[in-house]
């Protein structure tokens, strides 16, 4: 375990987030074999060593990758043949009323779901690196995000509900009217914001954790040495010594929340009326209950985009990749 | 100097700290968040629809009842199921169950599998365009998963896999990204001698990875099984397109059915919270087992 807690990088992103700025660089420093063994190389016994993975990934990613890009181009409804139309479909997309209200609602969604949920585990990640490093309660704030999607949008279905739900019962004891939560245009993305900070915000603050723990004692020695205050210290050294780790959470958290999907599925399935019908939630729409896998192509690589973009603006403008430590 | 900092570890040694206590008090909170909705899910599980209603905010369950379970694995009769709130419509977990199970365990042991093989040629062998190849399977990483989605379920469909386990598991059987990323990581760190002593008495690769190395890397290879287990237990969207036939369902998208069988002026909430509850297990059972390593599998060890 020792040597596992030490190297690989853990970050649990299964589900196909970006991994550390580092990784690339890493093959050249460190991939060389010792000196002089099997000069020329082990290309035969490589290929076989990756040939179910090259499968997968032809198969599964790359391949599917250049034909969802030819896709976007074509009308294609299952039946038949995909027929190629040049950009009609992002012409479409462009005058598409519901296109933009799901790029509107996403993006209501993100900006709650990662102002709150940040700034929640950031401070939760304070409290744990002030007070208690226990793997117990680090376990037990994690528990949420061990929970399916489809579990944490019940619980809360359930918890949140407007006639019985227990938080309705707590919202009346404080003399305030009932909220519905789930069945209100103007409440329902921040509920699925909420939910989905409730699943997140143990995770990320472990997260945050682990790169307050990188940071050295020496440094908090030497400020408080010059009379700098807690309030002061964490602002002008926490703070800018966490920057790498907190830019990483947040292209991640970022990337993932653009993606909402499974809590939106299983309780509003995109209403009241247009009020959750996210971005990915509309791709899943017209690609499988209208069969038009087309348009729904071209909506997934404006997605892909964004969320390109989006990755891109975060590292170059947060310096994600330079760490003030050196 | 040392008279700035002796007063702060004055303050530390008083009975009484507000700083402290209140970072406690907060903390308690974030955990009684985290953790309390649970039980509430608990509670509901064991009580009957009649009495949650009128007992909305009791602590214990309202009227012990089996009945929701029971609804859950199909042993009660509609009628049954109707007299308790339940939508009468045939449901049957135990399918869903295995099928989660046999779903997550395949694509679990093939992708760490294959995922190990590839990382050791990427980390160990030396080969031309050995990483250009590696850069290629990350950048999968940026890839949305819907974007993969819509382009594999045409091809799931045209191999005429739709609603078999075959087309579940197919996409992640061979590799992820992220299983190749971590174990190569392992792998880059790994003491070479004993390696290199093998080499010398004329092993060959296969005998090294399989006898060597494979027994070596134990531990990281049983923390990405269960970061990668859990992952695809909780798996929703590609299961919610292939595997739609009652046959092939799996649980996250058998419970988003049953709620939607729920009778929607009255839900049958006790049903529900049920078949929340008999999802989750699983997971809760692995946490309570092996809690230490995956809480300490999370953190970005990369970045300074």
């Amino acid at each position: 375990m020792t040597t596992l807690t030490k190297h690989p990088d853990p970050e649990l992103s299964a589900s196909g987030k970006p991994g550390n700025s580092r990784k690339s660089r890493k093959p050249h420093k460190r991939g060389k074999p010792a000196a002089g063994f099997r000069g020329i190389g082990d290309l035969k016994i490589a290929l076989l060593f990756i040939a179910p993975a090259m499968v997968g990934f032809l198969l599964f990613y790359l391949v599917p990758t250049i034909r969802g890009i030819y896709l976007s181009f074509t009308e294609y409804s299952i039946l038949g043949d995909p027929e190629w139309i040049g950009v009609k479909n992002y012409q479409q997309i462009v005058k598409d009323p519901l296109f933009w209200n799901a790029l509107g609602v996403t993006s209501e969604y993100v900006v709650i779901n990662i102002v709150l949920q940040t700034l929640l585990a950031l401070g939760l990640a304070i409290l744990m690196h002030r007070v208690a490093k226990s793997t117990l309660i680090r376990g037990a704030l994690l528990l949420p995000y061990l929970m399916a999607n489809v579990i944490a949008a019940l619980l809360w279905f359930w918890m949140l509900d407007y006639q019985i739900g227990i938080v309705n019962q707590f919202i009346e004891w404080f003399g305030l009217p009932r909220v519905a939560f789930f069945g209100s245009e103007e409440w329902a993305i921040p509920t699925q914001a909420l939910i989905n900070t409730w699943r997140h915000m143990g995770y990320t603050a472990l997260l945050i954790f682990a790169g307050l723990q990188a940071i050295p004692h020496t440094v908090y020695e030497a400020a408080s040495i010059d009379g700098s205050k807690a309030f002061s210290t964490f602002w002008r050294i926490t703070l800018p010594l966490l920057r790498p780790v907190l830019v990483l959470v947040l292209v991640v958290t970022v990337i993932g929340s653009f993606q909402v999907f499974d809590t939106v599925a299983v309780t509003t399935q995109g209403g009241p009326v247009n009020a959750t019908r996210v971005l990915q939630y509309y791709i899943y729409q017209r690609a499988f209950n209208e069969q038009d896998f087309g348009y729904g192509s071209a909506l997934a690589v404006i997605l892909f985009l964004i969320l390109a973009i989006v990755a891109f603006i975060q590292m170059k403008f947060l310096r994600g990749n330079q760490s003030d430590l050196d | 100097m040392t008279t700035l900092s002796s007063p702060k570890a004055a303050t530390r040694r008083r009975p009484f700290n507000w700083r402290r206590t209140s970072a406690w008090v907060l903390l308690a909170i974030a955990i009684a968040v985290s953790v309390l909705p649970f039980y509430w899910v608990l509670r509901t599980a064991f009580s009957t629809n009649g009495s949650l209603a009128s007992n909305s905010a009791s602590l214990l369950p309202a009227d012990f009842s089996l009945g929701a379970f029971k609804r859950v694995f199909g042993l009660q009769t509609a009628s049954e199921a109707i007299a308790e709130g339940g939508s009468g419509a045939s449901i049957n977990f135990w399918q869903y169950l295995l099928n989660s199970l046999l779903f997550s365990s395949i694509t679990t042991a093939g992708a760490v599998f294959f995922s190990s093989m590839a990382a050791y040629a990427f980390a160990r062998l030396r080969w031309k365009g050995r990483d250009g190849v590696f850069t290629l399977f990350l950048g999968t990483m940026l890839v949305p998963p819907i974007f993969t989605a819509l382009p594999n379920f045409l091809l799931v469909k045209n191999l005429g896999l739709l609603n078999s386990m075959l087309g579940l598991v197919l996409p992640y059987l061979f590799m992820t990204p992220f299983a190749i990323f971590f174990m190569r990581q392992f792998f880059l760190n790994m003491s070479r001698e004993v390696e290199e002593a093998a080499m010398l008495d004329g092993a060959k690769h296969w005998r090294i990875f399989f006898q060597i190395v494979m027994p070596n890397a134990a531990a990281p290879i049983a923390t990405l099984a269960l970061l990668t287990f859990m992952g695809q237990w909780n798996e929703y969207f590609w299961p919610l397109l292939v595997g739609t036939s009652e046959e092939s369902r799996v649980l996250t998208v058998g419970l988003g059915v049953f709620k939607s069988q729920s009778p929607q002026g009255a839900p049958d909430w006790s049903g529900l919270m049920a078949a929340t509850l008999v999802s989750a297990l699983p997971v809760l059972i692995l946490f309570s087992i092996f809690g230490k390593k995956i809480v300490n599998s999370i953190g970005f060890s990369g970045t300074k």
